[in-house]
């Protein structure tokens, strides 16, 4: 195990990882700040004026101080929208990982611990899981959720359905990952010692495998992360996600897509490039993550 | 009534489908209160297997196939996975060879001592502090208030094994299984780590059972010795008996194998051969290969333990002491 000093160090001293960690750290701020920092409340009805619509960014010809990055059809200016996306965005995807992490390692952890026909058969839900795709488990059960409840419904319980979905159709990674590892400590001789004090299966496997296994499930997480925004955005883009008027990241660049060709591209540019930096960040700093834990890689000692 | 008495136990472990072969063949034992056995053998004898067999923790896919196993004359291999549990680690208690595997790396000394307890006394968190800071200090840790809160990496391999001491002796057992508890342990804290646990049994009268291939140790700590040979008992009887005087060729071998016995210069006395696993033991005595003494009568019979010693043909009172 690596020491929290030496993990700071480590971080420290790697300039993808603080590049990385701070494009993130500045995103979710601003998605947090959203309420004090946005020059308009994009949900607020009141402010908006259908008049300012597709108004180009300000330095443009025919832009308006007012909304740095220009407006999409419903005079939200595109800086504001986007404040407040990426902060739906980013709950989706902690949420849906939330919803996998504890799902798998919850089953990760008693198919590793129990084997037998109880791993057998989780790991074969696993596969089964695993072989339908998440965007066709996704598209499927929304768009029967949109068809069966009115759109104001729908709209309320979007962000909640879309956790559950993407949640529940990733848990198989997790609950592999964690597997494999509980199957490597299993035979070790502290679970075998912990037997022998008369520790109860479920003491065992929480509080001595648990934590034994968690460096791989910190690293998938950040991964994860990543992969539920990007897949909530690409359920926004099909219609299926986020509704127009509490938009994501995904939706904003579909609202705006209809508008390219008539010359207004700014209002799928610009989130298109905050969702990119952010999935990006994600995965470098994922990527950096499993080297720093991962002892085989490591260089030197910390 | 003996406090732990073992009889005819046989461990088997399933070889293909239909098949099984034993790891144990048949092994009896009585131990009382405060009494030290040293179980003595080579590895793949079965020494660790009866350890675990006494705790009902054999490994899928083996299982006792016979036998039983009383404590206190109640049949351990009987008891409901709750009961046993009740037993493991509460008035039995084991000691494993390597104390850097036996610590969990994640968790403080004090959370597993304290978790420990807690699996078998009601009892709050301060208390049982207390209590571990107590058994730190029985087994002579330095400084045991602040190591309560280190990690094992923080700590040295012999002060690490100290520790899996004190666990072992947290709810006061009346039997402590030490399976090789100083192998993986420096020479210089070898001897310190067996004193230690022979002084604890003593003061406290707790029974020991000490498993290992080291017959200086045993000779030093035990009272009486088990020798095992390919998952049997091959001879039995007081230590000092056995040290000066082995009947069986098998213990005279390991005697003679020891490097004290040695003149300075001649080379070390190794037994012949290796011991057969237990997938391919030869017909007859088990150790008929490697023995000098082996008739056709070896070959075809396992021979009864009679008088503390299976063999047909043992060493007579003289050949036994020279």
């Amino acid at each position: 195990m690596i020491s929290l000093k030496g993990f700071i160090t480590r971080f420290l001293s790697d300039p993808v990882a603080i590049g990385a960690g701070s494009v993130l750290l500045i995103l979710v701020l601003m998605a947090i700040l959203a309420p004090f920092l946005a020059p308009q409340n994009p949900y607020d009805l009141m402010q908006l004026d259908i008049m300012d619509s597709e108004m180009p960014p300000s330095w443009k010809p025919g832009g308006d101080e007012r909304f740095l990055l220009g407006t999409d059809a419903q005079g939200r200016g595109v800086l504001s929208t986007i404040m407040y996306g990426t902060g739906i965005s980013l709950l989706i995807g902690i949420g849906a990982v939330i919803v996998q992490g504890v799902l798998g390692v919850t089953l990760g952890l008693i198919a590793g611990y129990r084997g037998g026909w109880i791993d057998a058969f989780l790991m074969r839900l696993a596969d089964i899981q695993m072989s339908l795709s998440t965007l066709m488990i996704a598209i499927i059960v929304l768009a029967i959720f949109q068809a069966a409840f009115d759109a104001n419904t729908y709209a309320d319980y979007a962000i909640f359905m879309l956790i559950v979905i993407i949640g529940v159709a990733e848990w198989p990674k997790f609950a592999r990952t964690v597997r494999s590892s509980v199957l490597g400590e299993k035979s070790k001789e502290y679970v075998d010692a912990a037997r022998v004090i008369g520790l109860p299966p479920r003491k065992i496997m929480v509080t001595h495998i648990l934590p034994n296994t968690l460096t791989p499930v910190l690293v998938i997480s950040t991964i994860q992360v990543a992969e539920a925004i990007m897949t909530e955005a690409a359920l926004s883009f099909l219609g299926l996600g986020m509704p127009t008027d509490r938009p994501s990241l995904g939706s904003l660049i579909r609202s705006g897509f209809e508008f390219i060709f008539s010359g207004s591209w700014w209002i799928t540019l610009y989130p298109a490039i905050v969702l990119v930096v952010l999935i990006l960040a994600l995965n470098l700093l994922g990527d950096w993550l499993r080297d720093v834990l991962n002892p085989k890689l490591r260089r030197g000692d910390d | 009534m003996a406090m732990l008495e073992i009889k005819d136990l046989h461990v088997a472990f399933p070889k293909g489908k239909k098949s099984e072969v034993e790891a144990l063949r048949g092994v009896n034992l009585t131990l009382e209160k405060g009494e030290r056995l040293g179980v003595v053998g080579e590895s793949g004898a079965g020494k660790s297997m009866l350890a675990f067999a006494i705790l009902n923790l054999i490994a899928e896919p083996g299982r006792v196939s016979q036998g039983s196993i009383a404590f206190h004359g109640e049949n351990l291999l009987e008891l409901s996975e709750r009961d046993i549990r009740s037993i493991r680690g509460n008035r039995i208690s084991m000691i494993f060879q390597d104390p850097m595997v036996t610590l969990n790396p994640v968790l403080s000394i004090g959370t597993q001592m304290v978790e420990t307890l807690k699996a078998h006394r009601r009892i709050s968190d301060a208390e049982a502090r207390k209590l571990c800071i107590a058994k730190l200090k029985e087994v002579a840790i330095p400084s045991a208030e602040s190591r309560l809160d280190a990690y094992p990496h923080e700590l040295s391999g012999g002060l690490r094994q100290r520790v899996v001491i004190a666990i072992a002796l947290l709810t006061d057992p009346e039997l402590i299984i030490a399976d090789e508890p100083t192998t993986a342990l420096d020479v210089t804290i070898q001897a310190e780590i067996m004193a230690l646990i022979l002084k604890l049994c003593r003061d406290k009268d707790v029974a020991l059972i000490l498993i290992t291939h080291d017959l200086g140790v045993v000779a030093e700590v035990t009272e009486r010795i088990m020798i095992m040979y390919a998952g049997l008992c091959v001879e039995t009887g007081a230590t000092q008996q056995i040290i000066q005087a082995p009947h069986h060729p098998y213990s005279a071998g390991l005697l003679k194998a020891l490097p004290q016995f040695a003149g300075r210069g001649t080379r070390l006395y190794q037994i012949p051969g290796s011991m057969p696993p237990i997938t391919a033991l030869p017909p007859g005595c088990a150790y008929h290969p490697r023995c000098e003494r082996a008739t056709d009568m070896c070959k075809a019979q396992i021979p009864p333990l009679e008088h503390g010693c299976a063999c047909f043909h043992p060493l007579d009172q003289t050949e036994a002491a020279s």
